[in-house]
Formats: C-alpha cells, sequence, structure tokens
C-alpha cells in the first residue's frame, strides 16, 4: 500500500525545498524526493553574491541553510530516484527505482536542469579528463594550470572568476565579438580587472585534443574562420543548461519544444489538474536561486488551494446522493447575489430532496473553468457526481425554480 | 574505509592482488561527500570480495593526476593492479553506477 501524502514534490533544489517549506508551514503532510545531494545546481555554483539579505556567499553554504530550514520544519525527506509518475488521475502515483511508492493528492515538479553540453569532438572522451561542468568541484586540480573556460554567461564569468583562485591563467572563450558578454554587468567588470583572466573574442572550441588527459583545444575565429590551437590543461565548460525532464515525456504533461514544462506564470499550474513546476525545468524567463524559490512559493500555495478547493467539491457537489444544485456566484457580482438567495430559498422548500452547493468563482476560477462554466452567475444541476444540466443566469433566470423540480422529479437516466 | 596516499598508494592498490576500488574525492567536492557515505555501506556489503580505498586528491593531487584522475567524483576499478573500469564525473559517477560496476565484477 503506497503511504499517501498531500503534497509529493520532485527535486530538492531551491525550488522543491521552498515549496517544502510553504507546504510544511500550510500544515500540508509533504514529501520531498530527491535522489542526489539537496541544493540542485546552486549546491555546485560557487560565487553566490545574489540571493538578497545573503551579502556574498557560496552555494554549498546557502543550499546548506535551505536544508536545515527544511529539516526544521518537519518535511518528510526521501532520497530516491522517481522512475515513474502516473499524474492524470486526482491520486497521483510516484514510484522510485528501487521500487517505493507513494500517492499525492498534488504534486510540484521541480526536476531542475543540468549543463549542455558542447557535443564537440574529445569532449565526451575527455570528460573527468580535463573536461568539467563543475569548477567548485574540479578547481583544485587545476592549481598553478592553465584552463580554457567555453561561454560568456552569469555561470561562465562567475565560475572563471572562481577558477583564478587555483589556477594560474584561465583563458575565456566568446562567441560574440569583443566586448559583448551575456553576463551581467557588475560580473563582466570583475572579469576585465581581473590580470588572470585573457579573453578569446568571436570563438568557439573546434575540438579537445589530449593523450589520456586534456592537452590543448582547437579554436575557431568565427570572424576569420581560422583554426587555432591552444595548449591548456582544463576546459570548462558553461554553455547553458537543459531542462531534466526527459522522464516526464509520456505522462501527458505538456513540455515545450525544447523540455521545459509549460505551466501558467500565475499559479504554476501544469496542463495537468493538481500537478505544478517550479524551478528551473519550468519555461521562464529568468533562472537564479531567487525565481526558483519565488516558482516553489507560488507552486505551493496554489497546490494548497487547490487541495481545498478540492475537497470542498468533492464534500459538497460530487459525494452527496442527493441532486445538488451548484450556484456559480461571485462577491464581484452583485446578480449572482439574488440568484444565490432565491437558490437558498428553494433548496430549503423542497425540504432535503435537493442540496445546494456554493461555488464562489472570484476564488475558483479554475473549479468553474473544469465545468465550463465561463460567465457568472451560473448554476449546474449535478446526479451522483456528474453534472446533468446548466445554465447560464448573465441575463437572469426567472424558471429556475421549475427548472430545478423537472429535474428532480424526472427518473435519472 | 581504507585511507590512502601517495605513500601508500603503491602498495594497497598497484600491488594488490583481486579487486580494488579506489573513491577519488575532496572535502571540498559536494557530490563526492553526498556519495562517501554510500560507499561505505556498499564498502561492507561487498568487503569480503572487493578492497575498498579512498584518496583525499587535496592532500595527493599529483598522485591524482598521475593516474589521470582530473575530475571528481571519480571511481576507479583495479583487477590485479590493472585498470579495469572508471566512473567519472557527478551526472556519471552515482551510488546506483558504484554499485553496478561493482556486482559486473565480483
Amino acid at each position: 500500500m503506497a503511504e499517501r501524502f498531500d503534497l509529493i514534490i520532485v527535486g530538492g533544489g531551491p525550488a522543491g525545498m521552498t515549496a517544502a517549506i510553504y507546504g510544511a508551514r500550510a500544515k500540508l503532510k509533504t514529501l520531498l524526493i530527491e535522489k542526489g545531494r539537496h541544493g540542485g545546481q546552486a549546491a555546485s555554483t560557487e560565487e553566490v553574491e545574489n540571493w538578497p539579505g545573503a551579502g556574498r556567499t557560496t552555494g554549498p553554504a546557502l543550499m546548506k541553510q535551505f536544508r536545515e530550514h527544511v529539516e526544521h520544519l518537519g518535511v518528510t525527506t526521501i532520497r530516491e530516484e522517481v522512475s515513474e509518475v502516473d499524474l492524470s488521475a486526482p491520486a497521483k502515483v510516484i514510484r522510485t527505482k528501487k521500487g517505493a511508492e507513494f500517492e499525492g493528492r498534488a504534486v510540484i515538479l521541480c526536476p531542475g536542469a543540468e549543463p549542455r553540453t558542447l557535443g564537440v569532438k574529445g569532449e565526451g572522451r575527455f570528460r573527468g579528463k580535463g573536461v568539467s561542468y563543475c569548477a567548485t568541484c574540479d578547481a583544485d586540480f587545476y592549481t598553478e594550470l592553465d584552463v580554457v573556460v567555453v561561454g560568456n554567461g552569469d555561470a561562465a564569468v562567475e565560475e572563471a572568476l572562481y577558477l583564478t583562485k587555483f589556477a594560474e591563467s584561465v583563458t575565456m572563450i566568446v562567441i560574440h565579438p569583443m566586448g559583448t558578454m551575456d553576463a551581467n554587468r557588475a560580473s563582466q567588470e570583475r572579469v576585465y580587472a581581473n590580470p588572470k583572466i585573457r579573453i578569446v573574442w568571436q570563438s568557439v572550441v573546434e575540438e579537445i585534443r589530449g593523450d589520456g588527459i586534456v592537452e590543448s583545444v582547437i579554436l575557431k575565429n568565427l570572424a576569420t574562420g581560422q583554426l587555432s590551437e591552444l595548449p591548456t590543461n582544463g576546459v570548462f565548460i558553461f554553455v547553458g543548461t537543459v531542462p531534466k525532464t526527459e522522464w516526464l515525456t509520456e505522462t501527458g504533461l505538456d513540455l515545450d519544444r525544447r523540455g521545459y514544462i509549460i505551466a501558467d506564470p500565475e499559479t504554476m499550474a501544469t496542463n495537468l489538474d493538481g500537478v505544478f513546476a517550479a524551478g528551473d525545468a519550468r519555461r521562464k524567463w529568468l533562472r537564479q536561486i531567487v525565481t526558483a524559490a519565488s516558482d516553489g512559493a507560488i507552486a505551493a500555495c496554489a497546490a494548497e488551494k487547490y487541495l481545498t478547493e478540492e475537497e470542498h467539491l468533492q464534500q459538497e457537489v460530487l459525494e452527496p446522493k442527493e441532486p445538488v444544485l451548484a450556484v456559480f456566484w461571485s462577491p464581484a457580482v452583485p446578480a449572482s447575489l439574488d440568484l444565490l438567495q432565491r437558490a437558498e430559498r428553494l433548496v430549503a422548500s423542497l425540504g432535503g430532496r435537493v442540496k445546494l452547493a456554493r461555488i464562489d468563482c472570484y476564488k475558483s476560477a479554475r473549479v468553474a473553468a473544469r465545468f465550463s462554466v465561463t460567465e457568472v452567475p451560473a448554476v449546474v444541476l449535478f446526479e451522483v457526481g456528474m453534472p446533468v444540466d446548466s445554465r447560464a443566469c448573465t441575463e437572469g433566470f426567472d424558471h429556475l425554480e421549475e427548472w430545478v423540480v423537472s429535474h428532480i422529479a424526472a427518473p435519472t437516466a | 574505509m581504507l585511507e590512502v596516499n601517495k605513500e601508500t598508494f603503491e602498495a594497497e592498490v598497484l600491488q594488490t592482488r583481486g579487486l580494488v576500488a579506489v573513491d577519488w574525492w575532496s572535502p571540498k567536492c559536494d557530490p563526492c561527500c553526498e556519495l562517501l557515505p554510500e560507499v561505505e555501506k556498499m564498502a561492507t556489503t561487498y568487503g569480503d570480495r572487493i578492497k575498498f580505498v579512498k584518496v583525499n586528491v587535496l592532500e595527493n593531487r599529483r598522485l591524482a593526476i598521475g593516474q589521470k584522475v582530473l575530475g571528481l567524483p571519480t571511481f576507479l576499478f583495479f583487477k590485479d593492479g590493472e585498470k579495469v573500469a572508471e566512473l567519472s564525473g557527478a551526472e556519471v559517477c552515482t551510488a546506483e553506477a558504484v554499485e553496478a560496476e561493482l556486482k559486473r565484477l565480483v
């Protein structure tokens, strides 16, 4: 029997850990599943200077604080890799590689992203032999040696600066013409001011060469087409990331062409009911620790709201054995208040033959959409959990009483 | 788990008959530190059939480079002093991958 949770979070990076914090504080029974170390990519980012309030810190230190915060709030955390998910039913099933099975009423997916590879000759063969994607892990090897950094975004620039603490020289290979980098201005200034960093502009790595370990890179100048060989001991590659969503391709979840999860930017809701996405694996404009945390907070609050709505819907609309008259109203629509009042009187007069359910569309737009209610007020009549008839009442509904009575008098098909 | 260094590597690994698994790690390498407790567990499970040792590369940089280890975490597997298998990099060198390799070798 699978253990049941209100909320299951897959992935323990900044997004997942923040979601866990919000989930626990909302008193949801929360499970956090992480396959390796907590902290995601942030845990292997040495320099972090843009987490508000922390000043200049390191990724591992910050992620340790996140983790302690999560543990302090009593979130159940397991260290396993998710191998299979069934997200379409209301009870979502998560299975792990080791064979454990969990059931969640809501799920937040935070699988994160991983470094993109260059795809050049020699890259795979020299991985761990001079080719690296993690400066924190490998910088020590290059004490007093010469290294190359490929890329020019925030990660490339920050890791290049970190590498100067160890290496004799750091050569950055930048694809753009002289003076142009994708990284933030502040970090760029620090690169230009650092005497250990040299920049090769408008060039790409064509090949990585060596004999057992890396010995050189072949560079191609994009302006002239000229090839040149640069001796080096190490090649650090920071050319963006790819989402870790391959395991989600057959689940019915909407992914974009590049594999990022498509979610509503306001609520983090995916196309699957009760499934939310947060962090770097989501299609979004800015991928930072702070935006991952933001995603996680929003996703957890949206998940909590979803759970409350579902519970209400189950109890008030879908579970009763009697027919249910559901009134879709909104405090912002005065006419809907009149309708609600009439419905209350009607239901009272029928003495228990019909139940009344109030659906506040101002708070629960999602529930309204689920039953195709686009305008307020509206009424939907349910029998044993199924909608049998509905009426839009924006122009008023004079025959509400007759309509309801005709339905409950008629034998159900 | 036995800690070896530049003085003892020759005797404990290269001159050892049978299988030896060498965990190259550094206290600064987070993936390595996360992996270490799992490896300690495997060392108890497989310890009778394969010898487990670890090398701190911070103190043995030359030894690491001599063995062509230039990235962490790395696992090297030796049989009668000859390297027979290798796992390198945080994505490749996972607890599952190490255990799969152990099962294959013993």
